[in-house]
């Protein structure tokens, strides 16, 4: 049977990529946000996962004002990078696993959460910067991913409680897949920031850690409570993004252990937050 | 969290200094938004900025839309129903980072504002509730 084995949770800033592919992330500025991810690069490559749930937002590029999914999960063979207004990043394809993906949809659907079946897209930074963060420059990714995009643009965005039960279904349907699977969920976005307006640059380093604190403990009551104007006034507009890290919380079980945590600011406008966190059964 | 729609949207104009993307934003917007997606090719991206003027005429926006993204003055585009990740594209297009574009919507000036983000960014201390002023 599949199974479940890790989550990750890791900021996806734009600036993060561009810093990979021209080749910075040496200079003083970016060597501490990337100094957060040695540990991880070297973890993955020892648990080789078969498949990532990669829970990441669309940032206007595959969905733009015409369809506003909730939530949209890529069944396709494969993903395409995105031109995204200065040409795409120059990453592999995407490959998907569209036998789990679509097993996920039609079990998750029965549980009453009614996915959006995605069947040709392009992906975006949202999900190609934590690959290139997990799995540096590869020339084909190690892994395949079934992408699972989540409206955080429109309001309203799902709700921290709907996200993690989200996730618990999630973790139900893999657990039913009959194939013996390596299956770890990344949450990805966040963690403060606020892109617009004048007071952009809003940064809450204490109340993000509390976040990692209770991301890395039992049970979620707290994390699943947090309504959206309190993500919003304490960590800036763009850090609703956070409500995606709860869905891979959520499929990881009640109690989890965190094998690695790394927190950062800035990349560009936004804070750099990473977790790696195993269920514990 | 409250499941009363109105309740909902109130509180989320009570925030200092920020256009939360509603309905209602996204509505008045609709085009501008399109019009912002359209710059995900080279190609578009050439014939808008060969004439920008003859570019944004072929698009239902209105005078003031078109006149805000000519100055590329981005609260106002919020204000007129834009979203950043759209108007990303717009921003790009000028061969701007999010850095130096959101910079903009401050009053800081670059090198200010990046200082201000290297020195750990804006404290929330203040800028929480317009209604609480706290």
């Amino acid at each position: 049977m599949a199974r479940i084995t890790a989550g990750v949770a890791t900021s996806h800033v734009p600036a993060v990529g561009a810093a990979i592919d021209l080749g910075k992330t040496a200079e003083p500025y970016w060597q501490p946000v990337f100094a957060g991810y040695d540990w991880s690069r070297q973890w993955i490559a020892g648990e080789k996962p078969d498949v990532v749930i990669l829970v990441y937002n669309d940032h206007a590029s595959a969905f733009d004002m015409r369809i506003i999914p909730t939530f949209a999960i890529g069944c396709a063979e494969r993903y395409g990078i995105c031109d995204e207004g200065w040409g795409p990043r120059p990453v592999p394809d995407v490959i998907g696993h569209p036998d789990l993906a679509w097993h996920i949809a039609q079990s998750c659907i029965l549980d009453e959460f009614d996915l959006t079946i995605v069947n040709e897209m392009q992906v975006d930074h949202g999900l190609t910067v934590p690959m290139s963060l997990m799995f540096g420059q590869p020339e084909a990714w190690p892994v395949r991913v079934v992408p699972l995009a989540v409206n955080v643009v429109t309001y309203p965005p799902p709700s921290g409680n709907r996200c993690w039960l989200l996730g618990e279904a999630i973790a139900r349907a893999v657990e039913s897949y009959p194939e013996d699977l390596n299956v770890q969920v990344w949450g990805t976005g966040g963690m403060s920031h606020q892109l617009q307006g004048p007071r952009a640059g809003l940064i809450n380093a204490e109340w993000d850690n509390r976040f990692l604190d209770w991301m890395s403990g039992p049970y979620g009551d707290e994390l699943r409570a947090i309504p959206h104007i309190e993500y919003l006034r304490e960590t800036g507009s763009e850090g609703i993004e956070m409500v995606m890290w709860l869905i891979m919380r959520g499929a990881l079980g009640r109690d989890v252990r965190a094998l690695h945590r790394h927190y950062h600011v800035p990349a560009s406008n936004t804070a750099v937050g990473h977790l790696v966190l195993e269920p514990v059964r | 969290m409250s499941t009363d729609i109105h309740e909902y949207l109130a509180e989320l104009e009570d925030i200092p200094g920020t256009r939360v993307y509603t309905a209602a934003r996204a509505r008045r917007g609709y085009w501008m938004n399109q019009f912002a997606m359209s710059l995900m090719t080279a190609e578009n991206r050439e014939r808008f900025k060969a004439d920008e003027r003859a570019y944004l005429d072929a698009w239902p926006l209105t005078e003031e839309q078109k006149q805000a993204l000519l100055d590329r003055d981005y609260n106002r585009c919020l204000d007129l129903g834009g979203n950043i990740y759209f108007l990303a594209k717009l921003f790009s297009t000028d061969g701007l980072s999010f850095l130096q574009a959101v910079g903009t919507m401050t009053g800081m000036r670059p090198e200010e504002y990046q200082a201000m983000m290297v020195a750990g960014g804006r404290s929330p201390q203040g800028v929480r509730s317009i209604r609480e002023k706290r």
